[in-house]
């Protein structure tokens, strides 16, 4: 902690005997900036993802839809075997028959709030919820088929299965989003850094004919690209928050959508990005000025 | 403490010496004269280990300059003050922040705060310590090059024509100064192809006066 204050304080001195200005200083700051800014928004659609992908894998995973036909003939008594059935199950902690209010609400989104449902032929829906063993599917289906002929069991495994593998497969997006922005913004400040140090040629002859050696040359550009990235990196992550913050909520009634952006704990992420963004700069940079006044002898 | 030995050096296929061998012992003071583009610079810099011998030996402070890293080679120099023909100052600092940058690039800063006054009063800079190098005439940027040559009190003064661009008071003032430093035991070496100069201060100092022309460094004749 000593070193890194004492690396950000740094020696005014020593950091004056390089000037300061030039094209690669605001070049830094802006390329930080930016990168920031798009490394905010590829967190939060990574985190997004994976908020949808575990809420998707938790409501799916925990319960199960029993169809009834609505044609079934008597209804009512397969309904009741239907239940039977259920009840007796091993690891089907609850079977609770939908009523007509629940089924309109599930229709409300495709049909309006006014369907009547009650003189639609639709089908009966039971919900299964399992306790913390669960059941057997194949069995239960064996049982259903052999008792309630027509029943439909559906355990979401169809269509929760694509959904999941997209959800996931969004959050790595995410993350190679991320690694990708790392990349460009570490080539960048390379680049910017050995603009620097070409443009401080003379200077860095002065230094060595004085008796510097290449570490203490390196420290001062190093220093200041890891500085200007670090605050390049967080005016940029500001700004990004504040836009997201000014996003429109965008949970729906379907529920398959969340909210865009950082909830709880995931507020801590993006307030790492200047961090990771200076680490990226320092490494950058002093790959590129050890090369460089190698080259330079 | 600088020598060398059977050194050989050229630009591109021209050769500018060869077989040319030089001892600096501790203490001694030595004149390097020769017409322009003899090779004077060129030989200094292999003294200071900016440049490296094609052939022969280098040997600095008993170290063989050719295998010498670059950390090496920094370490070497702050043991050995050079006064630049062109000063080599950098302009975006203050006189006093150049005269200090020898002790700034080796952390020891600290001590330039006590050094530092002295050295400009020993150079009669003190008035200009806060302003930029062009804004000095050329006797005071060489006497300002002088004070941040000897400020890491280094074992070997080397000086690049440092009266090249002053008057004849100047150039006294400075070789008086040069002479002070040998007498406090550090060794001196300056290329100059002012043998005018070299007559005048002659009598004050045992100095050794060596020509380079031709490619060959001899020892100067009582003619001088």
């Amino acid at each position: 902690m000593k070193t890194i204050l004492a690396f950000i304080i740094g020696d005014p001195l020593a950091d004056g005997a390089v000037p300061s200005t030039g094209v690669s200083a605001r070049l830094t700051v802006f390329v930080a900036g930016a990168m920031a800014f798009l490394a905010v928004f590829a967190l939060a659609l990574s985190l997004t993802a994976g908020r949808l992908a575990d809420s998707w894998a938790d409501d799916l995973a925990q319960s199960a839809t029993l169809r009834l036909p609505a044609d079934l003939d008597q209804t009512n008594a397969a309904l009741r075997a239907a239940v039977n059935v259920l009840q007796t199950t091993t690891g089907v902690a609850s079977a609770r028959v939908l009523d007509a209010d629940e089924q309109r609400t599930l229709l409300a989104p495709w049909f309006g709030p006014d369907i009547p449902v009650e003189s639609l032929p639709l089908p009966q829906l039971i919900e299964i919820l399992p306790d913390d063993t669960g059941y057997d599917v194949a069995g239960l289906r064996a049982r259903l088929q052999a008792e309630v002929p027509g029943a439909v069991l559906d355990d979401h495994g169809a269509w929760r299965e694509p959904l999941l593998a997209a959800a996931q497969r969004l959050r790595l997006l995410g993350w190679s989003v991320l690694a990708l922005i790392g990349a460009v913004m570490a080539a960048m400040i390379t680049l910017a850094a050995y603009a620097a140090l070409a443009a401080n040629a003379q200077i860095i002859r002065v230094l060595r004919l004085v008796g510097a050696r290449d570490d203490y040359i390196a420290r001062a550009f190093v220093r200041r690209f890891t500085l200007r990235a670090g605050l390049g990196a967080a005016v940029g992550t500001g700004l990004a928050l504040l836009v997201l913050q000014s996003m429109p909520v965008a949970d729906v009634v379907s529920g398959t959508i969340t909210h865009f952006g950082f909830i709880g704990l995931d507020w801590i992420w993006p307030l790492a990005i200047p961090v990771l963004s200076a680490i990226v700069a320092f490494a950058a940079t002093r790959m590129a000025a050890s090369r460089r006044l190698k080259d330079q002898t | 403490m600088i020598e060398l030995d059977n050194v050989s050096y050229g630009y591109g296929r021209t050769a500018l010496f060869s077989g040319l061998s030089l001892k600096l012992v501790p203490g001694s003071f030595h004149f390097l004269t020769g017409p322009s583009g003899a090779g004077k610079t060129t030989l200094l810099r292999l003294c200071y280990a900016d440049l490296r011998a094609n052939s022969g030996k280098v040997r600095l402070f008993g170290q063989d300059a050719g295998n010498l890293t670059r950390d090496e080679v920094a370490m070497v120099r702050r043991r050995i003050g050079v006064v630049h023909q062109d000063c080599q100052f950098l302009d975006h600092l203050s006189i006093a922040e150049n005269i200090a940058l020898p002790l700034t690039v080796a952390d020891r800063i600290a001590e330039a705060q006590n050094n530092l006054a002295e050295l400009l009063a020993w150079v009669s800079l003190g008035p200009q310590a806060g302003q930029r190098p062009p804004e000095l005439s050329g006797g005071e940027r060489q006497r300002a090059a002088l004070a941040r040559a000897v400020i890491m009190s280094p074992d070997v003064v080397i000086a690049d024509e440092p009266t090249g661009n002053v008057d004849w008071e100047m150039s006294q003032r400075l070789l008086s100064l040069l002479i002070e430093l040998n007498r406090m035991g550090k060794t001196i070496l300056i290329a100059t192809h002012d043998l005018a100069m070299i007559r005048s201060v002659k009598a004050d100092v045992n100095a050794r006066v060596l020509r380079l022309t031709g490619g060959q460094l001899m020892q100067a004749g009582a003619d001088l």
